[in-house]
């Protein structure tokens, strides 16, 4: 890929309220493939509302916003749509994972909406979570796993596509220091392999993991 | 450009795990579609097997039968019999009239009857009926052996007898060879015949059947039991017959005789389904209707429930069509399965029904085989609002939460 993966300029979000809450103003970033960047913040400051226009969640209200070099404000919803599922990998703070059904069926959803037949969704995914050296829990329903091991399945399921950039939000939020470390180490495994990385976080120790750190305060990007 | 898909397996999948994540809900949501569609198909089975059964009951025989009592004079004690004595002749005048006579069993009380001087009957008297030959004919017999009597007989009022087979076995007489006679109170009966069925008067089994011109003039008009007249008519023309058959008989007394034709089988059927009909089938709509909006209500509640995984899959590349394709597909299967539980329901309900009655249980094709579509049509119907709400989610919202 020649150009940025992520190409913000003047970017801004304001919420219509009422009152209006402007959450980010004037935001400009180059993310470029291969990058490991990280986001912090303190509690408010716009960092999960940035990172839903990064990942195409939600639109901008002002500036451009340029993804893999195709402006986002020029295409239709359902190719913004089909763009999020192919190219992006989200690991939310809340896992999002579906109760009642097993950790390989999880994962298999990532290629679900890109049509994939079952059976080759099912054995990506297999091979996702022995990735994340989730293999011997394959099977289990996903209300069964503990924190760490969500988070892992949630991270699988983000990588199946092999996405050109994977948004993390608080990866190691809900984790203790233990599984904390194996989830960073596997971040940084794949980012040596190539994939783009925005991580957020508050955590010092986890923003240090990245090559590249930006802050937000109060919705501006310094 | 990149474009979103949901293949159909994939949507049957999702849709069934989305229903298999609250089975008792998903089984409690079908009841309303499944008593619906099971009313609906009990009913139309119970109509068309009742139906059946008149048509099966409403032979040709019956359809061409008019029976004509003699009634006499309300409120008087004139036992004469109304019945002229050509009365045959009379009504075979009417167009349509294939065979009429009279018949009444013979006034005689406890005679004593036997199959040779001094041998009685050994189950107790056999009724002894009068008939004229031509209602002997209406009756349909059938014989053994021998053969009826006729006109030529009653004309010489000839002393002949006809047994049914009942009372011909026990009288012990069983072959007609040595023209054997049958003794009433002593005087002598050749038996002509003897009787194996009648269609029209299956009671004749059990009697003794005389001329009635001869046992008039033995034993004299009815009294006790009056007379009655069978008349058979073509087919189609019972209805007719039926109505000008008292005027011909007696111009000055019509009021006499009480003429009864069997009841078209068309209006008999129609008379069966209509009433009842109509109540359970708009009960069966009800609850349909019901049916409907439990679904709507179910699926409804799980739209709000599963946000979040709407949420999820928005954010995986599912577009709005796509999660309201994956919701109505839920109702409609919701819909299907209690459209197919409803159909085996109502077959068993019909066929338990018929068992029962020993009837033959029918179910008309056209009610059967659409009814489950019946069902998934009302889980279509039901889904779409709530599909709807499911596709308007904000995923950004959704994912909030
Ligand atoms: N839908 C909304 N309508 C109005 N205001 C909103 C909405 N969503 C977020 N906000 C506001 O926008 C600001 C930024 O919110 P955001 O969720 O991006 O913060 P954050 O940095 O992720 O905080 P945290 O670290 O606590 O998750 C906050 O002041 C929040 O109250
Ligand atoms: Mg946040």
């Amino acid at each position: 890929m020649s150009g940025p993966v992520i190409g913000l300029t003047a970017v801004g979000l304001t919420y219509p309220g009422p009152p209006p809450v402007p959450a980010l103003r004037d935001v400009d970033l180059e993310v470029w493939p291969g990058e490991y960047v990280t986001v912090v913040g303190p509690s408010g400051s716009g960092k999960s509302t940035f990172l839903n226009v990064v990942g195409l969640l939600d639109r901008p209200t002002s500036g451009t916003y340029r993804f893999d070099g195709v402006d986002v404000a020029t295409i239709r919803e359902n190719e913004r749509t089909a763009l999020r599922g192919r190219r992006i990998g989200f690991v939310f703070q809340a896992f999002h994972l579906m109760p009642y059904r097993s950790a390989v069926e999880n994962v298999s959803l990532a290629t679900l909406y890109a049509g994939v037949p079952k059976k080759e969704r099912l054995a990506a995914a297999a091979q996702a979570l022995e990735r994340v050296g989730l293999a011997h829990r394959a099977g289990a329903l996903t209300n069964t796993l503990s924190g760490g091991e969500r988070q892992r399945v949630a991270i699988a399921r983000a990588i199946l596509h092999r996405p050109s950039l994977l948004l993390c939000d608080e990866p190691t939020g809900n984790l203790d220091s233990d599984n904390a470390a194996s989830v960073l180490s596997l971040l940084t495994e794949l980012n040596t392999d190539g994939m783009t990385l925005m991580v957020i976080t508050h955590d010092g120790a986890v923003a240090s993991r990245g090559q590249r750190s930006v802050t937000i305060r109060d919705g501006v990007l310094c | 450009m990149l474009k979103s898909r949901f293949r159909l397996p994939d949507i049957a999948e999702e849709a069934l795990a989305g229903l298999l994540q609250r089975p008792a809900r998903s089984i409690l949501t079908m009841l309303g579609t499944t008593l619906g569609v099971g009313s609906f198909v009990a009913v139309l089975g119970l109509t068309a097997t009742a139906g059946g059964q008149i048509d099966r009951r409403f032979t040709e025989l019956a359809a061409t039968e008019v029976t004509v009592a003699d009634i006499g004079v309300t409120g008087s004690t004139d036992s004469a019999m109304s019945f002229p004595d050509d009365a045959s002749g009379l009504v075979e005048q009417i167009g349509g009239v294939v065979h009429a006579g009279r018949w009444w069993p013979v006034p005689l009380t406890e005679p004593s009857v036997s199959g040779a001087p001094g041998i009685t009957s050994r189950a107790g008297t056999p009724p002894i009926i009068a008939m004229d030959p031509s209602a002997l004919a209406a009756a349909r017999p059938t014989f053994t052996q021998g053969r009826g009597f006729d006109a030529f007989h009653a004309g010489r009022h000839e002393h002949v007898a006809l047994l049914g087979s009942v009372a011909a076995a026990n009288l012990g007489i069983t072959r007609l060879d040595g023209n054997p006679a049958v003794f009433v109170d002593g005087t002598p009966f050749t038996v002509l015949g003897i009787i194996d069925d009648a269609a029209r008067l299956p009671d004749l089994l059990f009697g003794i059947v005389l001329p009635a011109a001869t046992a008039y003039d033995l034993y004299g008009p009815p009294t006790a039991q009056r007379a009655e007249m069978l008349v058979e008519t073509r087919l189609g023309a019972a209805a007719v017959v039926a109505g000008q058959v008292a005027l011909a008989l007696r111009p000055d007394a019509p009021q006499r005789f009480q003429v009864t034709a069997a009841p078209d089988p068309k209006a008999l059927r129609s008379r069966v389904s209509g009433d009842l009909d109509v109540l359970f089938l708009t009960l069966a709509g009800i609850s349909l209707v019901i049916g409907a909006i439990g679904i709507a209500n179910t699926t409804l509640v799980a739209v709000l429930e599963r946000t979040n995984e709407i949420g999820l899959r928005r954010a995986l590349g599912a577009r709005p069509a796509h999660i309201a394709a994956q919701f109505l597909t839920e109702s409609t299967t919701l819909g299907l399965l209690g459209g197919l539980v409803g159909t085996s329901a109502g077959i068993t309900v019909v066929v338990i029904a018929a068992v029962a009655q020993d009837w033959t249980p029918l179910l008309p094709t056209w009610a059967v085989l659409p009814a489950p579509a019946v069902g998934a049509v009302v889980g279509l119907l039901a889904g779409v609002y709530p599909a709807q709400r499911a596709a308007r989610v904000e995923p950004v919202e959704a994912l909030r939460r």
